[in-house]
């Protein structure tokens, strides 16, 4: 009975070969840029290599400070010591790293350039993020401690610097601004779009250049929080508005004197959307959210709204054919099925057409070096949920159309 | 065999009543073949779709074999029209992107039959309306004599008892029309119960009874 209805599908389908193509183009649009949409979110989002712990992690990365007037701001990241004094005191937290923002820096092997992305870090930043070590080990606290001059590099840079080594580089020297660094592990590098912890190189903080001993607030560093769990998050802001708060004011730094300090904790993506809006207003947030799904809703909106009115006019060109076969004997209950099969058959279709699809386009970005490191991937939940809207959309579209169809009285249809 | 009694319909719009039948008594007998004449609008489509189970009368009863179908649901009355029933248009209605041996098939869809007795079953009626070799065509690729006889073929692939045609040779040239009638006849004498809606006084006379509507009343 079903591969019944499912041979009629086909040959329907093949029938309209022009109505199946724009519908199945418009499915397949649809779903392809839904999926590979929110794979591009979820890879600039989600808790990836090597922010798998995003998840438990708020980041501390800018402070805002403006006059009494709140005409002149001044933002930026964190000084070392200011954060050492706030943020790695957070008692709430399960550890806390400070890290430098990217800098760039040259280095020169066999008089070629190469271009450096650098990072000081503390030894925490090891634990609080999950770099894998292919060789060598991370430095730790008394390494910097007592000033060594060692480095950890990614693999890419090994790569370059080292010209296809295969063996391990760890001991050998590496010079960068004509400085010369003992090479302490490798590992396996992150894309540029996780910024709070990519870099090709990074240094023990103590190393020179990295400005940790500079007073005032302001600087180049910011921190990475790491929390038991991710319910623990909401104390720890806390706490670090708290000590925001014992912070004395107005207070002066490079001759700029403020009466507010905005400095906040935020989960990665609170933090991203404060940076997008260079806000801490709460509404604004709303509002940032509000738009953000109309313009998704608009997005996925469009395609939808043309598969209905493909659908429906589709429907409307049938209707004469519907009174036909109701007048040879076929029962309402028949043609609508017929019809629900017909629109489940072809959505189908077009989920596995935009499944190839993105996957091509995923692979494409993945390894056309677009994106170094790029981790983009099918996100199976996203896949079958817009199926499933496209689904909804199909037999909307297509049933209740069909619906009024197969209850209009034959006399009238016979007269479309 | 078909028994319609004080028959009305009324077609309302928002604005407009139209009484299109009233008080119409009917009585078809089994292996009539009877023709309904009238000017035009005077009600013999509505009439025919009536009979045909296509349309519901407002007022007064339709009986097929003695059953009265006012209340039959949806459901029931698909099975009449498809076992009982098998009717031809004037304007042919055949669905343009199926080959002519899909459109015959189309009743025995809604039966149990398999693939091959539908085909095989499609393939006798074709051949009794003497187009066995335009199967595989469609039919923009017919003439209007042509699709006529598909659609009777299509009536008629069924077995249905009673056959309703509609004006079947009001798109014909006169020699098409009588070859139209020469077959309905052929299959009348097999046993069909045939009306026919005909504006042609000759061919009405080919027939065994004459049914004369006059704006909606029968006034023969
Ligand atoms: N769906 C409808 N809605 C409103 N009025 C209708 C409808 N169908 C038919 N009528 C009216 O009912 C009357 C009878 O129509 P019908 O089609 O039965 O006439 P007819 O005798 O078949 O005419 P013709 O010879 O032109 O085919 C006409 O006045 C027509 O305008
Ligand atoms: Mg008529």
């Amino acid at each position: 009975m079903l591969l019944n209805y499912l041979k009629i599908a086909w040959k329907v389908l093949l029938r309209h070969p022009f109505y199946t193509f724009i519908t199945l183009f418009g499915i397949t649009l649809t779903l392809t840029v839904l999926m590979v949409l929110t794979s591009f979110l979820d890879h600039l989002f989600g808790a990836h290599y090597p922010e798998g712990n995003r998840n438990r992690s708020l980041y501390i990365t800018m402070m805002m400070q403006t006059d009494s007037a709140r005409e002149s701001v001044n933002t930026g990241p964190y000084s070392f010591q200011f954060l050492k004094r706030h943020a790695k005191t957070l008692k709430s937290a399960e550890r806390v790293s400070i890290a430098s923002m990217f800098g760039f820096s040259n280095s020169y092997v066999g008089g070629k350039r190469i271009k450096l992305n650098t990072k000081f870090t503390d030894a925490d930043f090891w634990h609080v993020t999950n770099y894998k070590f292919l060789e060598g080990k991370p430095y730790n606290d008394q390494t910097i401690a007592q000033g060594e001059r060692v480095v950890v590099i990614t693999d890419d840079l090994k790569k370059q610097y080292f010209e296809e080594s295969t063996e391990s580089v760890i001991g050998k020297t590496i010079e960068i601004e004509s400085i010369t660094y003992k090479v302490m592990g490798v590992v396996r590098g992150g894309p540029p779009t996780r910024v709070y912890t990519y870099a090709d190189v990074f240094f023990p903080y103590t190393a020179p250049k990295s400005n940790y001993q500079n007073a005032g607030m302001r600087g180049g560093y910011q921190a990475i929080v790491l929390a038991k769990t991710p319910g623990d998050r909401p104390e720890i802001q806390a706490e670090y508005d708290n000590a925001i708060r014992q912070i004395p004011l107005p207070a002066k730094e490079n001759g700029f004197t403020f009466s507010v300090i905005v400095a906040k904790a935020d989960t990665y993506f609170d933090g991203f959307l404060r940076t997008f809006l260079r806000s801490d207003n709460e509404p604004n947030r709303l509002a940032f959210y509000g738009i953000a799904s109309l313009v998704l809703l608009m997005f996925m909106g469009l395609p939808a709204i043309n598969l209905v009115n493909v659908n429906v006019s589709r429907m409307l060109e049938r209707a004469s054919e519907i009174g036909v076969r109701k007048a040879f004997g076929a029962p309402s209950q028949t043609l609508l099925g017929q019809f629900i099969i017909e629109n489940i058959f072809i959505t189908f279709i077009g989920g596995v057409f935009a499944l190839g699809l993105s996957y091509l386009i995923i692979y494409y970005i993945n390894s056309s070096g677009l994106i170094a490191y790029a981790d983009l991937t099918i996100n199976w939940v996203v896949f079958v949920t817009s199926l499933g809207v496209c689904l909804l959309f199909g037999l909307l579209s297509g049933v209740l159309p069909a619906l009024k169809m197969s209850r209009l009285k034959i006399v009238d249809a016979l007269k479309a | 065999m078909i028994h319609l009694k004080n028959v009305e319909k009324v077609y309302r719009t928002s604005s407009i009543e139209t009484l299109a039948l009233s008080n119409i008594n009917l009585h078809i007998q089994k292996k009539e073949f009877v023709s309904i004449m009238g000017p035009s609008g005077c009600g013999k489509s509505t009439l025919l779709n009536i009979m045909g189970l296509l349309d519901a009368p407002s007022q007064g009863t339709m009986e097929l074999d003695g059953n009265p179908v006012n209340n039959f649901q949806d459901k029931a009355l698909a099975r009449l029209r498809n076992e009982k029933l098998g009717f031809i248009f004037q304007s042919f209605h055949l669905i343009n992107d199926l080959s002519v041996l899909d459109n015959v098939e189309i009743p025995l869809l809604y039966r149990r039959s398999s693939a091959r007795e539908r085909r095989l079953l499609a393939q006798q009626a074709l051949e009794k309306v003497g187009l066995s070799n335009r199967m595989s065509h469609f039919p923009r690729q017919l003439s209007g004599g042509q699709k006529q006889r598909v659609a009777i073929a299509r009536a008629i692939v069924g077995r249905p008892e009673i056959i309703l045609a509609d004006e079947p040779t009001g798109n014909l040239d006169s020699a098409m029309g009588n070859e139209i009638l020469s077959i309905l006849q052929q299959l009348n004498s097999e046993g069909a119960t045939i009306v026919m809606v005909t504006h042609d006084e000759a061919m009405a006379k080919r027939t065994h009874r004459l049914v004369r509507l006059f704006d909606g009343s029968q006034v023969l």
